[in-house]
């Protein structure tokens, strides 16, 4: 694998990794509301977080475009706090993937509450728990597939992106230039070994992060 | 009344049923709450735990007011000390029984905590679980651990929803004791919801009948449900409340002074002299003799006087209410057996006894 290759496989795990940890963190309370809540606005937000499942690539990312946009509202505020532009950044890349990648956190930590009885909970209740304590004593524990699931499959949704990142980040080496976009700039110049070769790797890590999830999946949810 | 521990006033909207509740509740030792299935006790038990709230009402409990619709006031669950044990015994399956008692006993806030994890442990014969896991216990063992885990919150009020309920009779031997003995033992007044009423009369003190989302009567636990007894399908027997007074081991007999008189019942083996038990006395088992009976082989003949005659729910028969000294007694006697001995209220009987469930 050539140097500029490598860098695109490590930018590509930063990018997954960061995501997936930021998505664990805002996914969880959004999940942990959807599972519990009794408001009107549920089926809304729930459309919400599953529009990128639905959403062209594009579409997602012209509009992240537009708002990376220095005259932006967003763009501007970032430019005042870091002195950078969003797009074509790094940082860009991380705000597009979390968007892109919510559903894939937010979903199976969502199944994984509503999976915790109400019941047990009221009983974390009457035993003086309060809600932060009973969700991180009780609910978490009980959901730890759940976030196992969503963890794994927000690294592997990240890892497989190409149109947003294409449409916010372009194609600059060490910034932005992931495997999915290394492998398509080979296909363009007909270098098809070194397609083949960044290709398989990725092949090979998402199937066996799939079989990861399925493997524990399959046991039950608590040992006796 | 004022000095009532526990005042509720509370409306309830329920997908079927209106809870409409106001009363007070003295608490003193245990409380049952009785009543058919439907009637809201479990409802009412979730207000009082606050894992529900009332469209309109008050709560108070010990003058601190738990919840007041009118003035926007409400204590959330986990600041009630409050201690339930639900029906399904709802232990944490990711945590070891030991773990259970322990995220209980962690958590309890109450400086005077007058007795500690081992004293629950100890009197709940709970050593040899410790280290299990709640998915392999039996149903008497998980509601044995449920008990002490609310125990071990050292709750000001612990309340009880048919704890027992999902549980067969074996298992429910096995558990009364300890619901009888423990909460005196460790302090906390007790409400304990049933609609069994053997458990009932063997656990609480007094008692409040519910009915159709209302609480009908709350009073002494034998004077109220033979007075409300027809509530809750009970009208067909009365509970006699007397004092062991003597032990027959040879003739397995116990000799009990219900005040009016002394009746001789198969002794059960838990039996003290001078213990308080409870009779409760079905209309069927008793009969009633113009005199004094002889060569018969029921034993226990009984002074009483008639105070009602009305039509039984079976057209042959007639239930004829008796006074034994302050107590009632129901008998039930086919309208031929009336009309042979003439009976008319105000007369001077023989109740019969033929037997009686001791609690």
């Amino acid at each position: 694998m050539t140097a500029p290759d490598l860098a695109a496989l490590w930018l590509t795990f930063r990018l997954a990794f960061i995501v997936t940890v930021i998505l664990l963190i805002i996914g969880a309370p959004i999940a942990w509301w959807l599972a519990t809540t009794r408001s009107r606005l549920k089926p809304i937000c729930e459309a919400i977080v599953a529009l990128p499942l639905v959403l062209p690539p594009t579409v997602l990312g012209f509009y992240l475009l537009l708002a990376f946009n220095p005259q932006a509202t967003l763009g501007a505020f970032w430019v005042e706090m870091t002195g950078e532009t969003l797009a074509f950044s790094f940082a860009g890349l991380v705000i597009a993937s979390v968007l892109y990648s919510l559903p894939f956190a937010v979903q199976p930590l969502q199944s994984a509450f509503e999976g915790v009885a109400r019941p047990l909970m009221e009983a974390a209740a009457v035993l003086r728990a309060s809600p932060v304590d009973a969700f991180f004593s009780i609910a978490a524990p009980l959901a730890a597939r759940g976030f196992l699931t969503a963890g794994v499959l927000s690294f592997a949704h990240t890892l497989g992106e190409f149109g947003v990142v294409l449409m916010v980040g372009g194609n600059i080496p060490g910034e932005t230039r992931v495997v999915s976009i290394a492998i398509y700039d080979h296909v363009e110049t007909l270098q098809y070994g070194e397609a083949h070769v960044l290709s398989a790797t990725l092949l090979f890590i998402s199937f066996a992060v799939l079989l990861l999830v399925y493997a524990v999946n399959r046991r039950p949810a608590v040992h006796v | 009344m004022s000095d009532d521990a526990l005042r509720i006033d509370a409306r309830l909207a329920q997908d079927d049923f209106m809870l409409n509740v106001a009363a007070g509740l003295p608490l003193n030792g245990a409380t049952a709450i009785v009543g058919p299935s439907g009637a809201g006790k479990t409802s009412l038990l979730r207000l009082i735990a606050g894992l529900s709230r009332p469209d309109h009402g008050r709560i108070i409990f010990k003058g601190e007011t738990w919840c007041d619709t009118h003035a926007g006031a409400f204590v959330p669950a986990h600041k009630r000390h409050v201690g339930v044990v639900f029906q399904d015994g709802r232990l944490f399956p990711h945590l070891t029984v030991e773990k259970n008692l322990l995220y209980a006993d962690k958590r309890s806030t109450n400086p005077d905590s007058r007795y500690a994890i081992d004293d629950v442990v100890g009197a709940l014969d709970l050593h040899e679980l410790l280290q299990r896991r709640p998915q392999t216990l039996s149903g008497g063992e998980r509601q044995r651990v449920a008990l002490a885990r609310a125990l071990l919150s050292r709750p000001e009020l612990l309340l009880l929803d048919e704890p027992l309920s999902a549980l067969d009779r074996a298992r429910k031997t096995e558990i009364l004791p300890y619901l009888v003995d423990l909460p005196k033992r460790f302090g906390a007044p007790m409400l304990y919801v049933s609609h069994n009423l053997d458990e009932v009369i063997r656990i609480a003190d007094e008692v409040a009948v519910m009915a159709a989302g209302k609480i009908a009567a709350v009073g002494p636990l034998a004077a109220t449900l033979n007075a409300h007894g027809a509530l809750i399908g009970e009208d067909d027997a009365v509970i006699v409340e007397g004092r062991v007074e003597e032990l027959s081991k040879s003739l397995h007999l116990a000799r009990i002074n219900i005040g009016a008189g002394v009746v001789a019942l198969p002794a059960q083996e838990a039996l003290s002299t001078g213990a308080k038990v409870r009779l409760r006395i079905h209309a069927k088992d008793v009969a009633i003799s113009l005199s004094a009976p002889e060569g018969l082989s029921i034993r226990n003949a009984l002074k009483a006087a008639i105070t009602d005659i009305r039509p039984g729910a079976d057209p042959a028969f007639l239930d004829v209410k008796l006074a034994i000294g302050g107590a009632p007694l129901i008998a039930t006697i086919t309208r031929a057996a009336a009309e042979d001995l003439s009976l008319r209220e105000g007369q001077e009987v023989y109740a019969l006894v033929k037997s009686a469930s001791m609690q």
